[in-house]
This record gives C-alpha cells, structure tokens and sequence, in this order.
C-alpha cells in the first residue's frame, strides 16, 4: 500500500519529507508516526496507514513531494 | 472549545518541552479538550527541523536545543511570553496553514488592545509592526493535534540576544512591545488578558472566518 500525502490546505499542493521514523525493512503499526514533512512554519506527522513492512521510500528526508504524492510503500 | 490554561513560570526549555508532550498526550487520549501553556524561558536558541545550523551566528554562550518544530533558529528569553497551544484541531479546522493564519489573528488583535498596530506579511509567517518582528511561530502538529507554538516580544532589553541568530535564516529586525510602545511593562500583566484573547477566539461560536487570508 502507497503512502500517499493529502491534500492539506487550500492553495498549498506540496510540503518537504523532513523526517522517516523507520528504515526500509523496518516493521510498522497501523497508525504508528510513520514520517513527518514540512510546510511553511509547521511540521506535521502522517501515520502508517497499515501494518507491515516499510519497503521503499521514494521521497526522501529534505526532498519535496506534491499533493498525491506516493512518499513509500508498505508491503 | 475547552481550553485549560497551565502558567509555567520561568523554566528552562526542556522541562516545558516535556511537559507539552504530556499535555498532548493527554488530549490524544481525550483526558484532556485542548490546553495552552504559558511560560518564560531562560535564554535558549532553538532549532526547528528545516533549521540551517549557519544561522546561529555566535556558539558558545546560549544554550542551543534542535526540535520538531516547523521554521528555521530562533531565540527565547525571559523578556518574551511563550505560548504553547495544544489544540486538537478536530474541534477547530483540520487545516495546517489556517491554523498558523489563527495565531496570527489572535496576536494582532491582542496587541490591537493594547493600542499597537501590527500586521501580517504575505509569506513570512509571523505577527511584524512596520517591518519588524514582533512575534514569532513554529508549530508541530500529531493527530491534528498541535504543540510548539509562538513566542511574543515584549521586553525590549532581551531583544538584543537575537544579534546571536539569523532569526528564521532571515535578515530581519524584531520589535518588542516596549520598544513599540516607549512604555516600560510588566510581562506578567499580559498573561491573563492573553488567554482570554485565546479562550475567545477559540469558541465555536466566533466567526472564525474573519481569521482567513
């Protein structure tokens, strides 16, 4: 399952990857902080969207992402 | 929206930093609606996640602390009121940017009571008075839930502790409520009219729309 960034704002269609709680590989948990991104003065967390392993990251940390982006996968 | 005010004192930054990620762990788990902190520093400079460690001009002296928070290095001080809001945004807008729109709103128009003019500026989030900064906010938000939060000048003396930063990673020059005024305060005087500025604003009957753009 893709990771995919929402929409967050009226006007506002991409925010910066600054931070991925897990390593490829790694085990995550539905709704566990899954990675943090950056718009304007705000970061904010995007939680797991399932369960099972993170097993590609394709934005990585200080890389921007559109709206609709996929940001990884997990299997 | 119920909002219970916590009044720290003077602390260091990370014992008020602990205390917020109890605050907001505490309204993820529905013990608590929504919350804000008040406190002063002791001298810190901080460091937000997209922060340029280049920024911080003079090392050595102030203590320096990297967070979470969205936006560059800043500096807090006992001259500055520091004002966390943890707000579950559920009971709100689920809107990031409207949210840092919000505090700006309440800091004009708090400041507009006391008879300060200030203003927003078109991408510098921030509350400025004729150029100049005079409150400074970087969020984090979990859950949409928020924390971190926003720092007002108001003594002017702690002002010139800047000089050891590039504020935001911008040549900017910040004001303080004093200095703007050309009156001497008490800090702790405006505390309580504060948190009133924010339980209004946070009510679900006020016309939050008046807050947008």
């Amino acid at each position: 399952m893709d990771v995919i960034l929402p929409a967050l704002t009226e006007g506002v269609d991409k925010a910066t990857v600054t931070y991925w709680y897990y390593k490829v590989g790694e085990k995550v948990s539905e709704k566990d902080d899954l990675v943090e991104l950056s718009t304007d003065k705000a970061t904010f967390n995007l939680p797991a969207p399932a369960s099972g392993t993170l097993s590609k990251i394709f934005i990585s940390e200080g890389d921007v992402a559109q709206i609709g982006d996929a940001l990884g996968t997990i299997e | 929206m119920e909002l219970k005010l916590y009044d720290l004192g003077l602390v260091d930054y990370l014992p008020a930093y602990e205390f917020q990620k109890k605050i907001l762990s505490d309204v993820k788990n529905g013990f608590l609606c929504s919350a804000l902190v008040v406190c002063r520093h002791n001298p810190v400079i901080t460091l937000g996640r997209r922060a340029d460690k280049g920024n911080i001009l003079v090392k050595g002296g102030i203590p320096i602390v990297e967070t979470e928070r969205g936006g560059d290095v800043t500096y807090h001080g006992p001259g500055q009121l520091i004002v966390y809001p943890i707000f579950n945004l559920a009971f709100l807008k689920k809107d990031i940017h409207w949210f840092l729109r919000f505090l700006e709103g309440i800091i004009i128009d708090f400041l507009s009571d006391f008879g300060i003019s200030s203003e927003r500026v078109s991408g510098k989030t921030g509350v400025w008075v004729k150029g100049k900064k005079i409150a400074s906010i970087g969020i984090s938000i979990r859950n949409w839930i928020t924390f971190h939060g926003l720092s007002l000048n108001v003594l002017e003396n702690d002002l010139v502790n800047f000089g050891s930063i590039r504020p935001c990673g911008m040549d900017i020059e910040m004001a303080s409520m004093e200095g703007v005024s050309g009156r001497v305060l008490d800090i702790n005087q405006f505390k309580q009219p504060l948190f009133s500025k924010f339980t209004q604003f946070a009510n679900p009957d006020f016309p939050l729309s008046n807050l947008r753009g």
